[in-house]
């Protein structure tokens, strides 16, 4: 029984280690919701114009947004399609692999999946740290991708933010987002910003996974048929295992 | 088993049934989307969009191939010859009228075509689906001695005139398949789609 | 309007009588399923057989459809993975199906696998029975591995080379083996189309033929029950086991009982949580590296392999040589085996067995199971430590097992079954 003891002390232990791993995190949180289709049409219309010009969306098609989103094909053809007038043609970039990789270093993901291994959360930080650091090519850092080759695409409607390091912590202090500050403002106050970007990770989001909102709908009624069933399989297994004694 | 207890013999059949019934929707349920699966994608759908062609360069007598939903859409311009040859021979053809043939309305007509000159079908055989030939008149691999220009397909030897209509005599039952098409402006066409159309 | 049904219904059985004439219908009926007794005692641990062979069902089924639109290269894999996902009806539904499935198997035959340990179900005369099944274990555990590699994400990619350099650590023909199965001096297209062939194909081929094995084992010797019991020693006198029930209807119902419960559990896995996220992992079943495509020259900062796979990944990190981790990860896949010739106890069932066995059989179970927990973490000292500590206690169930046995102070066995 001694080793039993001892195997307690160590579960409580690991117990222990689960929990600190999992608090200090440093990402800010965002409530997804792929409900929303303004929102998500306002994301389509950020990601259209601010990202497709260096990212593709290679594995997603213009009229398959168009169906999601409610969107028509003209009004998809006018707002949303710059390289192509194909409702049917997928997200693809006009800009060339080799060109991309001598303007930024390495050539830009495609997108279509990137909510999915990113995360909402580390997106929505993502758009909102970056801060001037002109050591960098780009002239801008980030504080969840370091040393990041993007550009700060959005720096006209955010503006920019300056990294506030406190001396008397020095090297060891790890930059949060509180350190940040707005040196110079963009066209969008903080909370239009805030919005925009919500928009575009939401978007992002129903891009990584266009069925996520039918698929849980689905679910629904795949759920209450099974408990249906449930309910006549345990009559049957009822009624015929009174025989047994 | 040991001890068998009355069974109330008409309650075991009803909830056996209402299980069956209740797990065989599940079933057909479940095969619904397998079945799905298998039509054409939103991908495939996409390239079988309608297409456009410019004809503006399409010089009589020439013949261009085109695809649609991956298959060959023939374009020709006929000759005022060729026209006068598609009249000579309507006792030769099986449907001349194309009536049991598959067309839209505003190609069932003498040249089943709705520009006279412009001829667009669907270069399927309508007997196996093999491409036929388009042979000229006059040339060396004629499929008939007295061959006024048309189609042959070299299957089954089906062979049809330059209004895609069925000779007589042939293994093909009816006349090559006009598609949807529309003139966006004189030399363009759209194929695959007729919206609008009168 | 009764005619014609009486008609239909003496038609069916003729036509049934004709099959039967020219081949073992209802011979096989019967001694598979209504005059197949089964002891009346079996409890919760007995619904993972059937559910096994529901979730293999699923996943062959699954693994056709997505074969019609999955493409094995290293230029379309990942593209076609997410074609199916989202051009194709229905095809996020299949995919899913299938990547939860693949989890399913391993929950459904680990359980199955602790019922044999908690029963003593591998002992004589089942050991066939054991053998068969730890060979659909192991066979399934590449049918995954190759599996896994199709999406040919990153995570995809870096597993396997992680798991075939293993090979290269063996002495000698390492080298020259691995290079053999990568078929390249690194994974590639190549490597990932004799994957795909033995994926769809072969694996598949091998594990039904072992199922088949398996299942006529377990009909020709009988199944255990949580008693441990022999009900084939007591029997009636038409010689039908009093402590047996006919399989069908009896178990068919239970089953399907059961199977409604795992289809609710799977299902909302399916439509809720595709990916398990449990906090702490990055996705269970599908991790979120896998949803970036396979870069042969950068490795992923975490790489762990699929959950059901970090036991024998914890151990393989716990022992500090490259030779001898991959010699006791082996040792700890297929010890196993060899339960049937270690146990020298007298009495299956843990319900008589003595403290002995039960304390060992628990250490075990926390061992596995922490040892899975520990190789989804980022190893650390403290971890590693903890990990050489659960795998002594593994290996240390099956090696003194022949001691511990013997000497266990086992209760009296009933003579029936009970409960």
């Amino acid at each position: 029984m001694k080793y039993k003891k001892l195997l307690f002390i160590l579960l409580v232990t690991i117990c222990n280690n689960v929990i600190a791993a999992g608090g200090g995190s440093k990402l800010m949180h965002m409530d997804v919701d792929l409900s929303d289709q303004t929102s998500l049409q306002r994301g389509a219309a950020i990601f259209t114009n601010y990202c497709l010009s260096c990212h593709s969306a290679a594995y997603m098609s213009y009229s398959r947004i168009g169906k999601d989103l409610g969107i028509t094909d003209d009004v998809l053809k006018n707002n949303f399609m710059f390289g192509t007038d194909k409702v049917g043609d997928y997200m693809t970039v006009s800009m060339r692999k080799i060109d991309s990789e001598r303007y930024f270093g390495v050539a830009p993901p495609d997108l279509s999946v990137i909510a999915r291994s990113r995360g909402a959360d580390w997106l929505y930080t993502y758009f909102k740290t970056f801060y001037i650091d002109d050591s960098k090519p780009v002239g801008v850092n980030n504080l969840v991708f370091k040393d990041v080759g993007m550009p700060h695409v959005f720096w006209e409607l955010q503006g920019l933010q300056r990294l506030n390091l406190h001396g008397d912590e020095g090297a060891h202090h790890v930059p949060t987002y509180e350190d940040l500050e707005l040196v110079t403002p963009g066209s969008q106050t903080e909370e239009e910003y805030d919005q925009t970007v919500r928009d575009l990770v939401n978007f992002l989001v129903y891009l990584g996974e266009p069925i996520k909102l039918k698929r849980t709908k689905i679910g629904v009624w795949v759920m209450l048929y099974l408990f249906v069933f449930l309910i006549v399989a345990y009559m049957l297994k009822k009624e015929y295992w009174r025989d047994i004694h | 088993m040991e001890n068998t207890i009355e069974v109330d013999d008409s309650r075991r059949r009803f909830i056996t049934a209402a299980a069956t019934v209740v797990g065989g929707a599940g079933v057909v349920a479940g095969a619904i989307p397998f079945v799905a699966t298998m039509t054409p994608s939103a991908k495939t759908k996409a390239i079988g969009a309608p297409i456009e062609v410019d004809i503006s360069n399409l010089q009589p007598g020439e013949r261009i191939i085109e695809k649609w939903q991956g298959k060959p859409v023939w374009i020709l311009r006929r000759t005022q010859e060729m026209l006068d040859d598609i009249t000579a021979q309507n006792n030769e053809v099986g449907d001349p009228e194309s009536n049991s043939s598959a067309q839209p309305s505003y190609a069932k007509n003498e040249y089943r075509a709705i520009k006279d000159e412009v001829l667009v079908v669907l270069g399927i055989c309508t007997h196996l689906g093999c491409s036929p030939n388009y042979i000229l008149k006059g040339a060396e691999n004629s499929p008939a001695a007295d061959w006024k220009g048309g189609f042959f397909c070299p299957c089954h030897g089906s062979s049809f005139d330059l209004a895609g209509r069925v000779f007589k005599g042939v293994p093909a039952p009816t006349n090559l398949v006009v598609p949807p098409y529309k003139f966006l402006s004189p030399t363009r066409l759209l194929i695959g789609d007729d919206s609008g159309a009168v | 309007m009764t005619d014609i049904a009486k008609r239909v219904v003496d038609g069916l059985y003729g036509l049934r009588d004709w099959v039967d004439a020219r081949f073992p219908l209802m011979k096989s009926w019967n001694e598979h399923l209504a005059k197949y007794y089964a002891p009346k005692n079996f409890n919760f641990w007995y619904f993972f057989g059937s559910l096994a062979l529901l979730v293999l069902v699923i996943q062959i089924l699954t693994g056709i459809w997505l074969t019609m639109n999955y493409q094995p290269s290293d230029e379309g894999a990942f593209a076609s993975v997410e074609y199916i996902m989202r051009d194709v009806s229905w095809g996020w539904f299949i995919r899913y199906m299938h990547s939860t499935g693949a989890s399913a198997f391993f929950v459904v035959i680990y359980l199955h696998m602790f019922r044999a340990l908690l029963y003593g179900s591998y002992k004589k005369p089942r050991e066939l029975l054991w053998l068969s099944g730890m060979a659909i274990y192991l066979v399934l555990m590449a049918e995954a591995f190759f599996g896994y590699l199709l999406p040919w994400g990153q995570m995809s990619y870096w597993g396997a080379q992680v798991i075939i350099s293993l090979f290269g650590a063996l002495p000698f023909i390492g080298e020259e083996l691995s290079l053999w199965i990568r078929g390249d001096f690194v994974v590639s297209g190549v490597t990932l189309n004799r994957f795909f062939s033995l994926h769809v194909i072969a694996f598949p081929l091998l594990i039904c033929a072992l199922v088949g094995f398996h299942i006529l084992a377990l009909h020709e010797v009988g199944s255990n029950n949580p008693d441990g019991i022999e009900i084939k020693k007591n029997k009636n006198e038409q010689g039908i086991p009093v402590d047996g029930i006919p399989f069908h209807p009896y178990y068919t119902v239970k089953d399907i009982l059961g199977v409604v419960v795992f289809l609710i559990l799977f299902f909302g896995v399916v439509f809720f949580a595709p990916e398990m996220k449990v906090p702490g992992t990055q996705g269970l079943f599908l991790e979120s590296a896998n949803f970036i495509p396979a870069d042969p020259l950068k490795t992923p900062e975490h790489i762990a392999p699929v959950w059901y796979f970090t036991p024998f990944y914890a151990i393989l990190r716990a022992v500090p040589s490259q030779l001898g981790g991959v010699i006791a990860m082996g040792l700890a896949t297929n010890l196993f085996l060899l339960l049937p010739w270690l146990d020298r106890s007298p009495v299956r069932s843990w319900r008589y067995r003595g403290w002995n066995y039960r304390c060992a059989l628990i250490a075990f179970i926390i061992s596995f199971l922490c040892l899975g927990w520990l190789g989804l973490q980022v190893a650390t000292p403290l971890y590693t430590w903890m990990s050489r500590f659960f795998s002594v206690i593994y290996f240390l169930f099956f090696f003194l097992m022949p001691f511990y046995t013997a000497i266990d102070n086992d209760k009296a066995v009933p003579e029936r079954v009970t409960g």
